[in-house]
């Protein structure tokens, strides 16, 4: 593990000590896995902690596990273009889950495009609506139950 | 032009009034670009000065409806897309034609999901259909001069021909039509079915499977 990610880590265990659930390292990519309150909080300070100093938020998406009791982990990329360095953060939830628009901006159209296609609602978000499905659309298209060629594709145009 | 069309039977005069309208609509036939995805590049390249077919036939790409008389679907149609197509084609003045250019435009193509359009023939009538992944510059050539050829055939004064085969019928329900490849594909709760499976050990479905082949016979 990289060196300033090690002091991440480290800071962010201090912090948040049993809502971290676990630290995972797979080729060099380190994911931290955190309870679903902590969310918020979280980022908040990965961002403004000078040691963590996460400026810039990649992504914000989501995993569905269908048969899980909270079925959906939601994944958070981040970037640090001083430190360069890169974290990813998860959390099951089950439909509902903090927004990070207010901590990044760049979260505000990732929210939407995965509350589009996974139904995920992020509560706190300034904008929720769908992004790239048009408005009238029913279903989340992403998640795992939901039919390949879509709900009214029983013989009907499409 | 409206009244007058279609009314008259077959002489010198309205067949050479015919031919000479036929022959102003294929000579100045002004595509309008509704690139929708990859095969735009493909008609790009018609229009540019390797291929120039453009000039050659009196076109000239138009972006406004009202000025053009071809639409040219390239590209995949989505489902949110599907209403801007149809407004657009709907603003085109008449006369006009549609040609559906990439398997895409035509059937949907691979994209058989929940988002793609499958064929633009399901919201506006196509004329003339060039397929290809994309088709290249010389397939979108031979169908421009293909709707030519069907342009210049067009009865505009004369009146129509009538439908020689009485008995045939019109598809009662053109949309329930399957086509093969959706056959026998694995539904969603296929996959759910499957889904708490160990993904290391050999799905349950393949030993299932497995066991129902024929053995091999000895010789």
């Amino acid at each position: 593990m990289q060196e300033s990610l090690q002091i991440v880590v480290q800071r962010v265990q201090e912090k948040f000590g049993e809502a971290v659930l676990g630290v995972t390292e797979f080729r060099d990519e380190v994911t931290v896995r955190v309870k679903r309150e902590v969310w918020r909080e979280l980022h908040e300070f990965l961002k403004l902690d000078p040691d963590c100093n996460f400026n810039l938020c990649v992504d914000v998406t989501a995993a569905d596990y269908p048969l899980r009791d909270q079925r959906f982990d939601i994944v958070c990329h981040m970037l640090s273009l001083n430190k360069a360095h890169r974290l990813r953060t998860k959390a099951a939830t089950d439909e509902r889950i903090a927004s990070l628009a207010p901590v990044w901006r760049t979260a505000n159209w990732e929210e939407r495009e995965t509350y589009d296609l996974f139904g995920v609602v992020f509560e706190g978000h300034p904008d929720l609506r769908r992004i790239m499905m048009p408005e009238d659309w029913e279903g989340y298209p992403l998640r795992k139950d939901y039919p390949l060629e879509g709900y009214d594709s029983q013989g009907l145009p499409g | 032009m409206g009244v007058l069309e279609n009314k008259f039977s077959d002489n010198l005069i309205t067949t050479t009034v015919d031919s000479l309208i036929n022959w102003g609509h294929k000579t100045s036939m002004w595509p309008l670009i509704m690139g929708t995805a990859c095969c735009a590049i493909e008609m790009m390249a018609v229009g540019y000065s390797r291929f120039d077919v453009l000039e050659r036939f009196g076109m000239l790409y138009r972006f406004s409806p009202r000025q053009s008389d071809v639409m040219l679907v390239t590209g995949t149609v989505t489902k949110k897309m599907a209403p801007v197509v149809k407004t657009i084609y709907d603003q085109m003045s008449e006369p006009k034609w549609v040609i559906a250019v990439g398997s895409c435009a035509i059937s949907g193509n691979i994209y058989n999901s929940y988002s793609t359009l499958q064929g633009v023939d399901r919201i506006i009538p196509v004329d003339v259909y060039v397929p290809g992944c994309p088709p290249i510059p010389e397939a979108i050539t031979y169908g421009i001069m293909e709707l030519q050829r069907q342009i210049e055939s067009g009865r505009r004064l004369r009146k129509k021909v009538p439908v020689t085969d009485v008995t045939a019928q019109p598809h009662e329900n053109v949309d329930l039509i399957r086509r093969p490849g959706r056959v026998g594909m694995p539904t969603a709760q296929d996959y759910a079915a499957h889904l708490d499976d160990d993904v290391l050990s050999t799905p349950s479905t393949y030993q299932q499977l497995e066991g129902s082949f024929p053995k091999k016979s000895d010789d």
